[in-house]
């Protein structure tokens, strides 16, 4: 009888452990946006708050996967070296242009209105950029992967309905076809815009 | 040149024609998906597109810095009275896509705004339950009776556009547009031609200086400019045509969970 409470009591023990560490994708998005949002209002040089939204990005953003998807089909012919280079330069290329992106707003409020749980990989979670006296209000929906609950990563940012990671996807894609598909010459271009 | 243009526009709507009023959301999205409408006239189309770049640094963007530092109610009123205009289009639209009850809360709005809200400067109708205007034109009514897109297009000075689009657009001179009826047209007696222009280029500024800090964001974090603006109108209109802020396919999941693995 004893050993069997015990045994209960360290069940429930690991379950109330195990379920405590899973974040909810709207706590999450929130905490990240506060995050960045105190680096923004904070008086620090540019070259600082940049440095710290980078650390942001590398925590919260799931930089491989919106690589490898932006990249589009043409991601099964490249080899292990180029898929290798091809990370490598995206992540230099995503997070010179995220935190470029962030560094121009000051102070920015953003409040988490609600989720929709799409399946048990994906959360939408919504949210409102609130308007200035210089540009209105925003909606932003973030998708957050919750394949592993524990570490939700975000996968696109969906402004007034207008997906990033698709722009993205797209604006990559003219680039090969306007160079025969070859993957050098969009090295070529993210290695171009990450040096400037 | 004109012949071989229309002899385009003609082959390409014949192509993409397909009428078919009873069309389900799916068909229409998948017809008007991004990655589907080609830019048949890619070189031309990045050619008016720098033209219509350079055109805005020196005439849209200054102005539009400007407009931006108008007091907030000012600017509002601006884009209200805009707003009001362009019921004008959209009520007749609505009835041509059949949405009646949407028609008839938007003649409400005109109405109201018109009077109370003298000349839409105050969107009284809004305070008064009329929410959620929504614009519509005859490019997405043809398109909700299954025209596709055809081709991209990027127009002087207007900017991108689909063959559908731009030869719906003619729509407006043809009659389909009261405000020019009653400014350009030939009932004139009490506006002037200029006040349609006026209007059309406040529309131009005032869309400029609500999404300026996007507009320079995109176009310093671009790789390529040209495409980003191309993806971003036509994911916009296949929002505008299905009448959903809802994400529409923004992914594959299944291409992501293959990278995922």
């Amino acid at each position: 009888m004893k050993i069997r409470k015990i045994i209960l009591i360290i069940f429930f023990y690991f379950l109330t452990i195990g379920s405590s560490f899973s974040i909810e994708a709207d706590i999450f998005v929130q905490s990240t946006v506060n995050r960045a949002s105190k680096i923004l209002s904070e008086n620090l040089s540019k070259d600082e708050k940049i440095n710290k939204l980078k650390i942001i990005a590398e925590e919260t953003v799931d930089i491989r996967g919106i690589g490898f998807y932006t990249l589009g089909s043409i991601r099964k012919n490249l080899d292990d070296n180029q898929k290798k280079k091809y990370s490598k330069l995206f992540r230099e290329y995503f997070l010179k242009s995220f935190s470029s992106r962030l560094s121009e707003y000051t102070n920015p409020e953003i409040d988490v209105l609600s989720k929709e749980v799409l399946n048990e990989n994906y959360t939408i979670v919504n949210s409102l950029l609130k308007g200035t006296s210089e540009r209105p209000e925003v909606k932003i929906d973030w998708r957050v992967y919750t394949k592993n609950p524990e570490n939700p990563l975000i996968r696109d940012l969906i402004i007034e309905g207008l997906s990033l990671a698709r722009t993205q996807k797209e604006e990559f894609a003219s680039i090969l076809n306007s160079n025969d598909n070859q993957i050098d010459a969009l090295f070529k271009t993210l290695e171009e815009f990450s040096k400037n | 040149m004109i012949k071989k243009f229309l002899i385009i526009i003609f082959t390409t709507l014949a192509l993409t024609l397909n009428v078919n009023a009873g069309s389900d959301g799916d068909l229409i999205l998948k017809k008007n998906e991004p990655a589907e409408v080609k830019d048949c006239f890619e070189k031309i189309n990045r050619f008016t597109f720098a033209f219509n770049q350079t055109l805005d640094g020196v005439v849209f963007k200054p102005i539009a810095s400007l407009y931006r530092k108008l007091p907030s109610p000012a600017k509002t009123g601006v884009s209200n009275s805009l707003d009001n205009i362009s019921h004008l289009i959209t009520i007749p639209n609505n009835i041509l896509q059949g949405d009646f009850k949407q028609a008839g809360v938007n003649t409400g709005r005109f109405i109201i705004n018109t009077t109370v809200g003298i000349l839409g400067i105050f969107d009284v109708a809004e305070y008064l339950g009329l929410t959620n205007y929504e614009k519509e034109d005859y490019g997405q009514s043809l398109a909700k009776l299954g025209v596709g897109p055809g081709c991209y297009i990027v127009l002087p000075v207007l900017g991108p556009s689909t063959i559908r689009d731009t030869v719906a657009s003619t729509f407006n001179y043809l009659g389909g547009d009261p405000w020019y009826n009653i400014t350009v047209g030939e009932d004139t007696q009490y506006f002037k031609n200029s006040d349609y222009y006026y209007s059309k280029g406040a529309s131009g500024i005032d869309f400029r200086a609500k999404n300026y800090d996007s507009i320079e964001n995109l176009k310093k974090n671009s790789l390529d400019f040209y495409a980003s603006v191309k993806s971003l109108y036509l994911q916009d209109r296949q929002q505008k045509i299905l009448n959903s802020r809802k994400i529409i396919n923004t992914q594959n999941d299944s291409d992501w969970d293959e990278i995922s693995q």
